[in-house]
């Protein structure tokens, strides 16, 4: 692209309007945030966020945000497949249907999602005698959480998988593979990156969530009680330094996630297009 | 220019935008056809899950707020003050973060597509935060600002002005929250489009406002409006960094969201599942719109694309 500084106008507002508006919500707040953490000494911060309340939640958090963000890779391939494959009757409104848990209000979603699976609830009357326990349990926070992140996988599969050419699966079938091993070695690799990207958005998502999970899970210290829960109710004893100190190591944890997967998404895109 | 087209199926990942070229040659290739009895299991599959993750909870929360009858549930809806407040509430902390984020969304997407400078990429990187951190963290950060015990606390408070636990501090995180939606729909709408006809506008003589409204803005309006759309679901169902800086004031700093969590701890199901009905009705009318647009959109790309293709 030429350099169009001296040609368009408003290059000096619009990036002030950015830098500006940047610094007041993302950067000071950000900062507020480290500054208030590295207020405490280091023994304070260790038994701040070391607890083994605190770790039980941490185990919690992303374990239940990574089985949730594995769900929803599997599902979201599989739909993704089938939208983009099929033809069936209403295919155009199960397609937009899938986006919802991106419009509806995740309190919306915990609400519901509670009342369905406990006992006397529409899926819980068949689920509950089994002896699932689809609410107020560990498992109900892999649900709520699988739900909220349903479309990230799809949405990043979907175009890749439209725009593969027919002729790869048509040569994969001519050098006599069948139709498994063509969708293994020969699909499957080109849509590794976008699975990794669609799990890494679900992970990161299910990481922050609180107010579907808030609804679910019973919020009980040491069993179902998630990251962001344990802040707050640090909050709402006013022990702001513990709270501060628990939500860097939230933050730490999922930016230093997200930039492994970014890294590892980068290798797997250099490997394929080396490929090529 | 081929790279910028190139860039706008690469850009970023949830862009929500479908290929710019999309040709579908999907169809009637013998190699790509699957047995008749996977296709089925799978399409079953799929509807089986969309029906028990999606359809089963939304039809659950009309017939729960529905199950005593319309009339209670216009009672449930309408003769809670505090329910009604929650709703004023809503539909006034959401117009304002929107506002203010699609001025942002359009400064920040003009700044970043048509000009080069150092720390480009940083500032995309920067855009893209408040998708990385959780709304419970947001709320505290800007309650370590602007509480009572924050950075600003003391002084806000000699000052007798009130942010934290009031309506400020709603807009304020629920704009953090939104921040990204606007500037990331525009980007790759933007670039795609190219500057040319602006370039053109300028040296034709056009002044910068007058590019800005009669080239820019009818060029990126769908875009636009498919971000003010995301934009303005998310703040409407904006729930962990609210919950964290209202304080949870019946009546004055409680949002619809809050007010379904109120109401559901005060375990008056019916209410809560009333105040949970219309806003999984606002979800539905966005998905809707949210449909519409992504035609024009994809219209308004492949216009975009179309000229330069042939050039």
């Amino acid at each position: 692209m030429m350099n169009t500084r001296r040609i368009l106008p408003g290059m000096r507002i619009s990036l002030s309007i950015t830098l500006f508006y940047l610094s007041i919500l993302v950067l000071i707040p950000l900062i507020a945030l480290f500054t208030k953490a590295s207020s405490l000494t280091g023994e304070q911060l260790v038994k701040a966020v070391w607890t083994e309340r605190a770790r039980a939640a941490y185990l919690l958090t992303f374990g239940a945000a990574a089985i949730a963000a594995a769900i929803d890779t599997v599902l979201g391939l599989l739909l993704a497949w089938v939208l983009v494959r099929y033809e069936f009757p209403f295919k155009r409104v199960f397609d937009s249907l899938i986006d919802l848990p991106f419009a509806l209000p995740t309190a919306v979603a915990g609400l519901v999602y509670s009342s369905l699976y406990v006992k006397n609830g529409w899926l819980g009357q068949f689920l509950v005698p089994l002896g699932i326990q689809g609410a107020y349990s560990r498992l109900a926070i892999v649900l709520v959480l699988t739900f909220v992140g349903l479309p990230f996988v799809v949405r990043t599969v979907q175009p890749v998988l439209e725009s593969l050419d027919a002729e790869l699966e048509e040569a994969s079938a001519c050098l006599g593979a069948t139709r498994w091993q063509t969708f293994t070695m020969v699909l499957l690799p080109a849509l590794y990156p976008a699975l990794i990207t669609g799990f890494a958005l679900t992970f990161a998502r299910a990481i922050g969530e609180y107010g579907s999970v808030v609804f679910v899970s019973g919020n009980m210290p040491f069993k179902t009680e998630i990251a962001p829960v344990l802040i707050v109710s640090r909050l709402e004893e006013f022990a702001y330094a513990e709270a501060t100190a628990i939500a860097v190591v939230l933050l730490v944890a999922s930016f230093a996630m997200l930039g492994v997967i970014n890294l590892l998404e980068r290798r797997t895109q250099a490997a394929n297009s080396s490929a090529h | 220019m081929p790279t910028e087209i190139e860039q706008v199926t690469m850009h970023g990942v949830p862009s929500h935008l479908p290929p710019v070229v999309s040709v579908s040659k999907t169809h009637g290739r013998a190699a790509q056809q699957d047995p008749a009895w996977l296709r089925y299991s799978l399409i079953g599959t799929a509807m089986a899950i969309i029906g028990l993750l999606i359809i089963v909870p939304v039809v659950s929360v009309f017939y729960q707020a529905f199950a005593a009858g319309p009339g209670v549930y216009w009672k449930n809806l309408t003769g809670d003050s505090d329910t009604r407040h929650s709703i004023y509430l809503t539909f006034l902390v959401v117009p304002v973060s929107v506002a203010a984020n699609v001025v942002f969304g359009v400064a920040a997407a003009w700044a970043i597509t048509r000009f080069r400078f150092p720390g480009r990429t940083l500032l995309t990187t920067l855009i893209d935060l408040p998708f990385a951190i959780s709304p419970v963290v947001a709320g505290l950060m800007f309650l370590l600002l602007f509480g009572m015990q924050g950075y600003f606390g003391p002084w806000l408070r000699e000052h007798h002005i009130k942010i934290a636990f009031a309506l400020p501090a709603l807009i304020l995180v629920t704009t953090f929250v939104t921040l990204p939606f606007v500037a990331r729909e525009l980007i790759p709408v933007m670039e795609a489009i190219g500057s040319d006809e602006e370039i053109a506008a300028i040296s034709l003589g056009a002044n910068g406002w007058q590019m800005f409204w009669r080239v820019t803005v009818p060029n990126i309006k769908w875009g636009l409006l498919y971000g003010v759309i995301l934009c303005n679901a998310r703040a409407m169902g904006e729930f962990g960094a609210v919950y964290v800086v209202s304080g949870h004031i019946a009546g004055q700093t409680d949002t619809m969201p809050l007010r379904v969590e109120k109401l559901f701890q005060e375990y008056n199901n019916p209410g809560s599942f009333a105040v949970a009905s219309l806003l999984t009705s606002l979800a539905l009318v966005t998905l809707f719109i949210k449909i519409v647009l992504e035609r024009k959109t994809q219209q308004e790309l492949k216009e975009a694309a179309e000229p330069q293709a042939s050039t």
